[in-house]
């Protein structure tokens, strides 16, 4: 590779000076443009379709107040959600992948989703929560069953390994205990703790979406400023602290991050899987690069659930779909190729 | 074997006799130290001091625990006791990033990310150099360049580390660490894996950058005639202590490698380089 595979940004001299990859750069901006017309069409169509001008004017605040509704009120939230969301799920997977340095270590595989439904579903069948109540729930599930994997896999240090084993012993004991909750429920809270486990953006407000998506929001930009250490961590802890990265501290800002990242979008929508599995691994080989993974896992984690939501909510219209079971349906078909592959690799 | 070191070789610090001369300065020394891994301890009690502008070789039998003193030198392993002491201040006072532009490590073993590109592995040495808003600069590519030269791996600038032969990839590893343009240097077993051409070729490479940068290099090596050839100062490590410590030709004797690695042996002069050269007399030769 030349230098001239590199955009220099600032001043040699100045203040700010960057060095990125280019195609890392045009393949993010490029997601972010597809995104972006992807939302303009989901904000268009639904029962009452729409033109890209009207969409416009709606957003814009002109044109008739029943349309503006329609599309600021009902619509724009969802898409905003769908793009947050799998952004935050994208972003967190890419850590976790990074951290564990295999591509299976994504936090649905290694059981905080599993958690953060454990917590929703103690909120909604034991405590009877509100909306809140049970995204914090769900919050706290997965922080606990975070730290529990985390702890129980510590030995002088976390190796990727073993935290992807106890994860997925973790995940499994939790899955049990989430169907004995779910049976010994009374019919109508296992009724909504079911919808809410499906994962879905279906009546997705402002009020239910700010708190998830500030949060997230604040940990995407925390994340993205731990970047280049986490780039540095991938060549060994003993490597990036001779680079002064403080190795251990790094990994658990990072794994707060990205659980953090997690839990927020679990809150929001419920669990769900395969974009923070699949989003890293599609990034990095659409960019072939590293210093800008994060905000490509970022837009292809926002891509692929604002065409799953679109999928679920327009493929069998006017029936709709709960977006979680479109993920998990092409999520499976991944995971089956992902270890087919893993294991043809390993015996080769 | 008994814990009593050489005293013909080794220093004695508490000695007040007249003819000690004053220590060669040593920017990094550790005083007191206790090594070892929760309860397991690997060095009792060890002083050292590495003189500043040596190529300073640790060698002794495996276990002896010369990489756990290269870990503790560079802060990769907290001492259980005692201190390590970089421009007499304790190393564990400074923050990270002020270490890493004092002193590098070449590590044993460093993964290289899935199809990362030489010139993108070099520039990563430059991290302690920069911040979060002046990620590059001028003399960041100066670094990177001249440390890519002096390995010889300028051309390889846009190749995938993981194509690259073995002894490729450590030269790359090596332009790393010299990118980060730290007067010390320490080097895990630089040379492990290597085969006996590209072994020469990267110790030429160290004694050349310590002579002519005047870089403080720190290494593990495993091959004693290797050490004897290229050190300025030898360090000989036995069960966690130092047995033997200074120019290979005042240290370097037949009774020292016994000593050390239990070895018979015969030291003679290296024909070429007129520095120690280690014989093994070995059991089916003697006669």
């Amino acid at each position: 590779m030349s230098p001239s595979d590199y955009l220099y940004l600032g001043w040699p001299s100045g203040p700010v000076y960057l060095r990125v990859r280019a195609k890392g750069l045009w393949v993010g901006m490029l997601l972010a443009l597809a995104a972006l017309l992807l939302a303009g069409l989901a904000l268009g169509a639904g029962a009452l379709e729409l033109s890209h001008a009207q969409v416009w004017q709606a957003l814009l605040g002109e044109g008739p107040a029943r349309l503006g509704a329609v599309v600021r009120e009902w619509r724009l939230p969802r898409v905003v959600m769908a793009l947050v969301v799998g952004g935050a799920l994208g972003m967190s997977g890419a850590i976790f992948q990074s951290l564990i340095r295999n591509p299976l270590g994504s936090p649905d595989v290694i059981g905080f989703n599993t958690g953060a439904y454990t917590g929703a579903l103690v909120t909604i069948i034991l405590l009877q929560g509100s909306y809140f109540e049970i995204a914090t729930g769900a919050l706290v599930g997965g922080l606990a069953a975070a730290l529990l994997v985390y702890l129980l896999a510590y030995r002088r240090g976390i190796q990727g390994f073993r935290l992807i084993i106890v994860g997925i012993a973790i995940s499994a004991m939790l899955a049990a205990f989430n169907t004995w909750l779910m049976i010994s429920a009374s019919l109508e809270s296992a009724m909504t703790a079911a919808l809410w486990g499906a994962g879905s953006l279906n009546g997705i407000t402002w009020d239910k979406a700010l708190p998830s998506a500030l949060f997230s929001l604040v940990a995407m930009v925390l994340t993205l400023l731990q970047s280049r250490r986490m780039a540095l961590l991938e060549m060994g802890d003993d490597s990036a602290s001779a680079l002064g990265v403080p190795a251990e501290r790094t990994r658990l800002q990072l794994m707060s991050l990205g659980v953090v990242l997690t839990a927020a979008a679990t809150a929001a929508a419920g669990p769900i899987s395969f974009i923070a599995l699949a989003a890293p691994q599609i990034a990095q080989r659409l960019s072939r690069s590293h210093g800008t993974a994060l905000l490509c896992a970022f837009w292809v984690g926002a891509l692929l659930l604002l065409l799953a939501d679109y999928c679920a909510q327009h493929l069998f219209a006017p029936r709709q779909l709960p977006v979680g079971i479109v993920t998990v349906s092409i999520g499976g078909l991944y995971l089956v190729w992902l270890l087919f592959r893993q294991s043809r690799l390993a015996s080769s | 074997m008994t814990s009593a070191r050489l005293s013909v070789v080794h220093p004695v610090p508490d000695d007040a006799s007249p003819q000690h001369t004053e220590p060669a300065p040593a920017r990094l020394r550790g005083q007191h130290l206790r090594l070892g891994y929760g309860d397991r301890v690997i060095c009792p009690q060890l002083d050292v001091r590495i003189p500043d502008g040596s190529f300073t070789v640790i060698v002794g039998p495996n276990g002896c625990g010369k990489s756990t003193l290269l870990r503790s030198l560079c802060r990769l392993i907290t001492p259980q006791a005692g201190q390590v002491y970089l421009d007499g201040k304790q190393i564990r006072d400074y923050p990270a990033r002020s270490v890493a532009q004092q002193l590098g490590l070449l590590p044993q073993s460093a993964t290289a990310p899935d199809g990362i590109s030489v010139l993108d592995l070099v520039s990563r040495g430059r991290y302690p150099h920069q911040s979060l808003l002046r990620q590059w600069s001028p003399q960041d590519e100066a670094a990177v360049q001249a440390a890519m030269q002096a390995t010889g791996v300028a051309d390889l600038a846009g190749r995938a580390v993981d194509e690259l032969s073995g002894g490729q990839r450590q030269r790359v590893w090596v332009a790393m660490a010299l990118a980060q343009e730290t007067p010390l240097l320490l080097l895990d077993e630089p040379t492990t894996y290597l085969d006996i051409a590209h072994q020469i070729e990267l110790l030429e490479l160290f004694r050349h950058l310590n002579r002519h940068t005047g870089r403080t290099l720190i290494a593990v090596l495993h091959d004693l005639n290797h050490a004897c050839r290229y050190a300025t100062h030898l360090i000989a490590m036995r069960e966690g202590r130092i047995v033997a410590e200074g120019a290979p030709g005042d240290v370097v004797t037949a009774d020292m490698v016994e000593q050390v690695f239990g070895l018979p042996c015969l030291v003679m002069a290296d024909p070429i380089s007129h520095t120690p050269m280690v014989i093994p007399r070995g059991k089916v030769h003697l006669a």
